[in-house]
């Protein structure tokens, strides 16, 4: 290995910093934009800094504006993401921590089979599922429900948490489950006590994961929703694209109300993402 | 009373079997201790008399009821691992108390008992810490404190010193030997390490590939081993093992050096290939052991490697096309090449069936006094 000189640990840094900002910068220019007037948002050049910061665009998705007759059902858009994030994670959660459970500690026929083919069905892009899904159903009746859509993310997700969680349960030395055991646990009991706490940071990032990806999927959502009754946020979005026109700042500002509950949900769990919580118990 | 009874105990993986019928009786209160070879079956024999192991065959009975079909938490058993597995999440209090917790106990009883076991310990300035904060040997402790508060019938220990450096191991060591005099429990305990075996126990159990291959007292496995196996497996360093010819006219084990080493031993037959053992201590050089004039065997020897200890040193010498080791008491300087008078006592040599490695009759001495 070669120290690296000073001029070229500054390279690094601007590359790191170029790469940064492309990924940033849209995000950023969604945030700035929720804030700003509409004649900012369509000026030529472009303004970088809103001059004249404002919330109206909040107040307009949500119909507060004294000149608009009517907002969108934006509350009723984040109830349904929420329900459905959440319900979706709750379920993939506690089915998959089981599966990774078995995967992790259980010897059992097709084992190594089984688990790739679970990862092999992520591999599937969503979109090329859609119109099969469409069709099952609304054969089923299931079209435009949550339940419907709550049933498609937990497809996606259980393969996931299932793959994350055995790596957890796995780290876990099986000895401890053991002496809890000798120690007068049940098998349920054990596990309960002494696996699932030591489990839980990696339970908190399978959860993060699986709340986020239910609550940005956009491209199944489009397909399976229809009305207000199952419509998330990401597909209330396009509720501002009409014939000619979009409402960019509108779209910002909803986009900004997606941000927030997966950002806030983030900071909240991340405090139990700390690792390293197993060392010490076993040598 | 909580002895413990294996009978017949094996374990088949599939169609590999790993413990080939045991049978094992351990006294109330007696310290046993397997020992052997890694992959001897010793740990997992452990693991069935503690039931994280389903018996593939035969009986195991702990006290008076058979356990074969009870999980471990009704076996009234408690176990020291060989990682310790302390409950990381739990302070060193929550640690010694959760078995008392998980069997309902009222927490003042809980708190009695795991001040009573933290006592005994050591481990009052560490209760409120996590097995993060404590070094190797508080995390052995606490493993033990954590069997000891239960009051179980068994204690198992699985290796439960390898994982410590050589010094606190020593100390560890006599730490659970007086535990043992002080809280009076049946203990079984597998290690791979012969000296704890032999320190430790009131009887040694020496497996090899699933088998028992002898049963006794730390002395008796030591001075009388039953094969070439036990022999070479207990003692330190191991037993001189050499490959010889027993010639009748003169009732001597012939080298294949020439060498003759006399025996005096009935059950021999002219021509048998034999093997001749003596621990290094059976062999020093002249005027460095008292052996007595009737039963001793002079040869010249020169030393190719030379171990001082301190007090004593171990000499490496050839005989026969193999090297031998010596324990010289009193140790004076030897420098490698320098040839030296060594004297075997030939009371102290032990003879063992080629063929089979089975040791036959008693040790040398009593041939010798017999034929006196």
């Amino acid at each position: 290995m070669t120290i690296e000189r000073p001029w070229q640990r500054w390279l690094i840094r601007a590359g790191v910093f170029f790469a940064m900002a492309l990924l940033c910068v849209p995000g950023l220019w969604v945030v700035l934009t929720a804030f700003r007037p509409n004649i900012e948002i369509l000026a030529r050049p472009p303004v970088w800094l809103p001059q004249n910061p404002t919330f109206d665009n909040f107040r307009g998705i949500f119909g507060l504006l004294p000149d608009q007759q009517q907002g969108l059902p934006v509350a009723r858009y984040f109830l349904n993401s929420l329900v459905i994030s959440l319900t979706s994670t709750f379920v993939a959660i506690v089915i998959g921590m089981m599966g990774g459970y078995a995967f992790a500690r259980y010897r059992f026929k097709a084992k190594g089979a089984l688990f790739v083919s679970f990862m092999l069905s992520r591999t599937v892009p969503g979109i090329a599922l859609s119109l099969p899904l469409f069709i099952v159903w609304s054969r089923l009746g299931i079209l435009d429900t949550s339940f419907g859509l709550i049933l498609v993310y937990l497809a996606i997700n259980i393969p996931f948490t299932i793959w994350l969680t055995d790596g957890f349960f796995r780290q876990i030395p099986v000895d401890l489950a053991e002496a809890a055991q000798i120690d007068g646990c049940t098998r349920w009991q054990a596990f309960w006590k002494v696996e699932f706490p030591l489990a839980r940071s990696g339970l908190a990032s399978a959860a993060i994961f699986a709340f986020l990806t239910s609550w940005n999927e956009y491209a199944l959502a489009s397909q399976l929703t229809r009305t207000t009754v199952s419509k998330t946020m990401p597909v209330g979005l396009m509720d501002f694209t009409a014939q000619f026109t979009v409402d960019w700042a509108g779209m910002s500002a909803m986009a900004v109300l997606i941000i927030i509950p997966a950002l806030l949900l983030t900071f909240l769990v991340q405090k139990h993402l700390i690792a390293g919580l197993t060392f010490g118990g076993v040598k | 009373m909580a002895q413990v009874k294996l009978r017949k105990i094996s374990k088949r993986y599939g169609n590999l079997e790993t413990v080939h019928g045991i049978d094992l009786d351990i006294a109330h209160n007696e310290f046993v201790v397997l020992v052997g070879p890694s992959g001897c079956g010793k740990s997992t024999t452990l693991r069935m008399i503690a039931g994280l192991e389903e018996i593939s065959g035969g009986e195991i009975v702990i006290g008076d009821r058979v356990v074969n079909a009870l999980p471990p938490r009704e076996r009234n058993i408690s176990m020291v691992f060989q990682n310790y597995a302390l409950y990381p999440h739990m302070t060193v209090r929550e640690n010694l108390g959760f078995g008392l917790k998980i069997a309902g106990e009222a927490p003042s009883e809980i708190e009695r008992r795991v001040a009573e076991a933290s006592a005994i310990l050591g481990l009052d300035p560490f209760l409120d810490r996590l097995p993060a904060q404590l070094s190797g040997g508080q995390r052995q402790r606490v493993a033990m404190g954590r069997a000891i508060v239960r009051n179980p019938d068994v204690f198992l220990f699985d290796e439960p010193l390898s994982n410590l450096d050589a010094k606190l191991r020593g100390q560890m060591r006599v730490e659970i030997k007086k535990l043992h005099q002080r809280v009076k429990t049946t203990v079984v305990y597998v290690t791979h390490d012969q000296i704890e075996a032999m320190t430790l126990a009131d009887r040694i159990v020496i497996m090899r590939d699933g088998r028992i291959e002898q049963v006794g007292t730390p002395q008796e496995v030591f001075e009388a081993p039953d094969n070439l196996f036990v022999a070479g497996f207990i003692g330190s360093p191991p037993m001189n093992q050499i490959d010889a010819t027993y010639r009748a006219s003169d009732g001597a084990a012939v080298l294949q050096d020439g060498l003759a080493i006399p025996l005096h031993r009935s059950g021999l037959v002219d021509g048998q290939p034999i093997v001749v053992g003596f621990r290094p201590d059976a062999l020093a050089p002249k005027g460095h052991a008292l052996f007595a004039d009737n039963r001793r065997l002079s040869f010249d020897r020169t030393v190719t490697l030379a171990e001082p200890l301190g007090t004593e040193t171990i000499l490496f010498l050839p005989l026969s096309g193999k090297e031998i080791q010596a324990r010289m008491l009193n140790p004076r300087v030897v420098a490698p090449g320098e040839t030296l008078a060594f004297e075997l006592d030939l009371g102290s040599v032990h003879v063992f069936d080629k063929a089979s490695g089975k040791r036959i009759g008693g040790r040398s001495w009593q041939g010798l006094h017999a034929s006196n």
